[in-house]
């Protein structure tokens, strides 16, 4: 784990500036950070992210049985849990009755974390911190997480498109094939046909594919 | 990412459960299009979503638990924002269950089907009382979330029993879709969660139920819609046009012609998910109790409207607080009690309602007590009565009490 010094009125900014005395502090890059996440290629995605940033240490919770249990042992300062996760009410359960894990958690609380939560919120994510930990330190964690969420968002929606694109592709050459069989027509001819009646009826190509391939069912014994 | 919202839709988050049943109605049925309004509901997966979704705005209103709202108007625990609660959105969802080997435990030790709270808890006592004599690690209990009715009433039956909640057994929290494959899998020992996740165990065969909470406190208060408080006085109209509309869709759901329709509904994938045939069961004010056993009529269950249910009386608000006290999540002080009683808002029920001219409640609070017919109030006898609210916390003992949580605010 690194250590560093650092003079102590950068962490307790209240203190009078002449305070020469300095102390050992944990370096943020320390910080224990547990990710609960049942999404795989999301956890790896925001894992990578943390340790790119010089994080070092993370651990990565999917599994959600004994969750309690799981994050006693992992002794986190920060965690971050995705809001898809009902687990969450878990959590705020933990982190009310302190006496059962092993380091009381906190959440953000105060007003001037607004910004924050909702931008966590935004992305899909939720933070909580260990009680006492300065918020200072947590925002470029805080940041790196959020970018990754929204970052796999992203890629989620790419696939999704892809993957109707697909989809489409096949419907199309499936209403094809059945207007080449029925009719004795080429591909062209077939493909034309569909895009020529798509336009007539103001629909889209893939809705009179789907249309043909449909009614062909209908018709077939 | 919504479609068709505008910026005068209302958004309303919602958390699939029985207990939403006006708020979904409210849409499906057409009273929030008869009141002008444009409504676009947002399913959640944790109570923790709803509560953070509402107060950073993502949400105009939300289903929302009675204490959650108290608890985001005194910062317990997260943002300190301010919520009202102008309505209520029902009694009688939640009941108890436990696993098949402690029923069959319960039932040595004197339980019995349908038998009154006191009965079944004497019973749980005893086998409690058993384990730690044996050194056996002590039973875990499920309920929804820290600042529940579940929690709270729950906590309340324990300790009218004997046991304390704290030291006697484990409360942990369990996400309600989550519950059935738990009480299976051995995690937890029982729970106490809203409908139809109760029946669902029995159905499924893996659990039996012991109360439904309803035994344990008659007509008492469940979910809320919740707003901002600052969003509620910014758009008086939207607001008690969306009140009213939930007062028409409660009157609906409460009539029995239409509950059928009522589970047709819910039972859609983008409401509650579950086979309407389990939903309709959940709904019928009957519960099966054990696998196979016939079902037993709880007629103070699943209250839509009836009975001034969907009256915000400031009595159980009052009675929430006095649970928050009692369990260390809120010190004590007439600042606080004040706070969290004038979260649920009468008033504003009563503006909202008024061209409807429907009798509501006059008073703000009303007497929580057991009358000679043995209906009412509290299963043990005890009377809750919010004027002399400091008398009954000093008269509710607890072992947590001094021992606040850090999160817990106010002035001792």
């Amino acid at each position: 784990m690194a250590y560093g010094l650092q003079p102590l009125k950068h962490v307790e900014p209240h203190l009078p500036s002449n305070a020469a005395v300095c102390r050992i502090v944990m370096s943020d890059t320390g910080l224990k950070i547990l990710i609960v996440d049942q999404n795989v290629v999301r956890a790896a995605i925001i894992e990578e992210g943390l340790r790119d940033a010089g994080y070092l240490n993370v651990t990565v919770v999917r599994d959600m049985q004994n969750l309690q249990q799981r994050i006693v042992s992992a002794d986190p300062e920060v965690i971050f849990i995705d809001l898809e996760n009902p687990n969450r009410d878990v959590l705020e359960q933990m982190f009310q009755v302190s006496r059962t894990v092993h380091r009381p958690i906190a959440m953000f609380v105060d007003h001037s974390d607004s910004a924050a939560i909702e931008a966590a919120i935004d992305a899909g994510v939720s933070a909580y911190i260990v009680d006492g930990l300065k918020k200072e330190r947590v925002l470029s964690i805080m940041h790196t997480t959020i970018s990754r969420f929204n970052s796999f968002d992203r890629l989620r929606q790419e696939l999704d498109k892809t993957k109707s694109a697909l989809q489409e592709r096949k419907v199309i050459d499936r209403a094809k094939g059945i207007l080449m069989q029925e009719r004795g027509m080429d591909e062209a001819a077939a493909y034309g046909l569909l895009r020529k009646t798509a336009m007539n009826e103001n629909l889209k190509l893939v809705q009179v594919a789907q249309s043909v391939v449909t009614a062909a069912q209908m018709l077939s014994k | 990412m919504l479609q068709g919202v505008t910026r005068k839709t209302l958004v309303i988050g919602f958390i699939p459960l029985l207990d939403c049943a006006s708020l979904i109605a409210a849409v499906e049925k057409g009273f929030v299009a008869e009141e002008g309004l444009h409504v676009a509901l947002v399913r959640e997966t944790s109570w923790a979503n709803i509560r953070d979704r509402l107060v950073v705005g993502h949400f105009d209103a939300a289903h929302m638990l009675g204490p959650m709202a108290l608890a985001s108007t005194l910062g317990i625990g997260h943002l300190k924002v301010p919520l009202v609660a102008p309505y209520a959105m029902g009694s009688g969802s939640n009941a108890i269950t436990v696993t098949n080997d402690l029923w069959a435990q319960m039932k040595q030790h004197g339980a019995a089907l349908g038998a009154d709270p006191t009965q079944q808890g004497k019973a749980l006592a005893a086998i409690v009382r058993a384990r730690n004599d044996q050194g056996l690690p002590p039973l875990t209990f499920g309920m929804v979330y820290p600042f529940s009715c579940h929690n709270y009433e729950l906590r309340y039956w324990l300790s009218v029993a004997g046991i304390d909640p704290d030291r006697d057994v484990r409360l942990v929290v369990i996400p309600p879709p989550l519950s059935v494959d738990a009480l299976r899998a051995g995690q937890v020992d029982g729970y106490c969660v809203g409908e139809p996740w109760n029946s669902l165990a029995v159905a499924a065969g893996v659990g039996c139920i012991v109360t439904p909470n309803s035994a344990i406190w008659q007509w008492n208060p469940e979910k809320v819609l919740g707003f901002r408080q600052e969003w509620a006085e910014k758009n008086p109209d939207r607001f008690d046009a969306l009140l009213r509309a939930m007062y028409k869709a409660s009157k609906w759901c409460d009539d029995s012609e239409n509950r059928r329709e009522l589970a047709e509904i819910l039972s859609e994938p983008k409401y509650v998910g579950v086979a309407p045939d389990v939903l309709r069961l959940g709904l019928s004010r009957r519960y099966v109790c054990e696998p196979g056993s016939i079902p037993l009529d709880a007629p103070e269950s699943m209250v839509f409207a009836a009975h001034d249910v969907t009256f915000p009386w400031v009595s159980h608000a009052a009675w929430f607080y006095s649970q928050m006290v009692r369990w260390g999540q809120v010190k004590p002080s007439a600042t606080t009690a004040v706070a969290a009683c004038t979260t649920y808002r009468p008033d504003l029920y009563r503006r909202a309602l008024k061209p409807l001219n429907i009798n509501t409640p006059s008073n703000d609070t009303k007497l929580e007590s057991r009358n000679a017919k043995g209906t009412g109030g509290f299963f043990d006898g005890k009377t809750f009565d919010a004027a002399k609210l400091e008398a009954y916390i000093a008269s509710s003992p607890s072992i947590s009490r001094g021992e606040f949580t850090k999160d817990a605010v106010g002035m001792s």
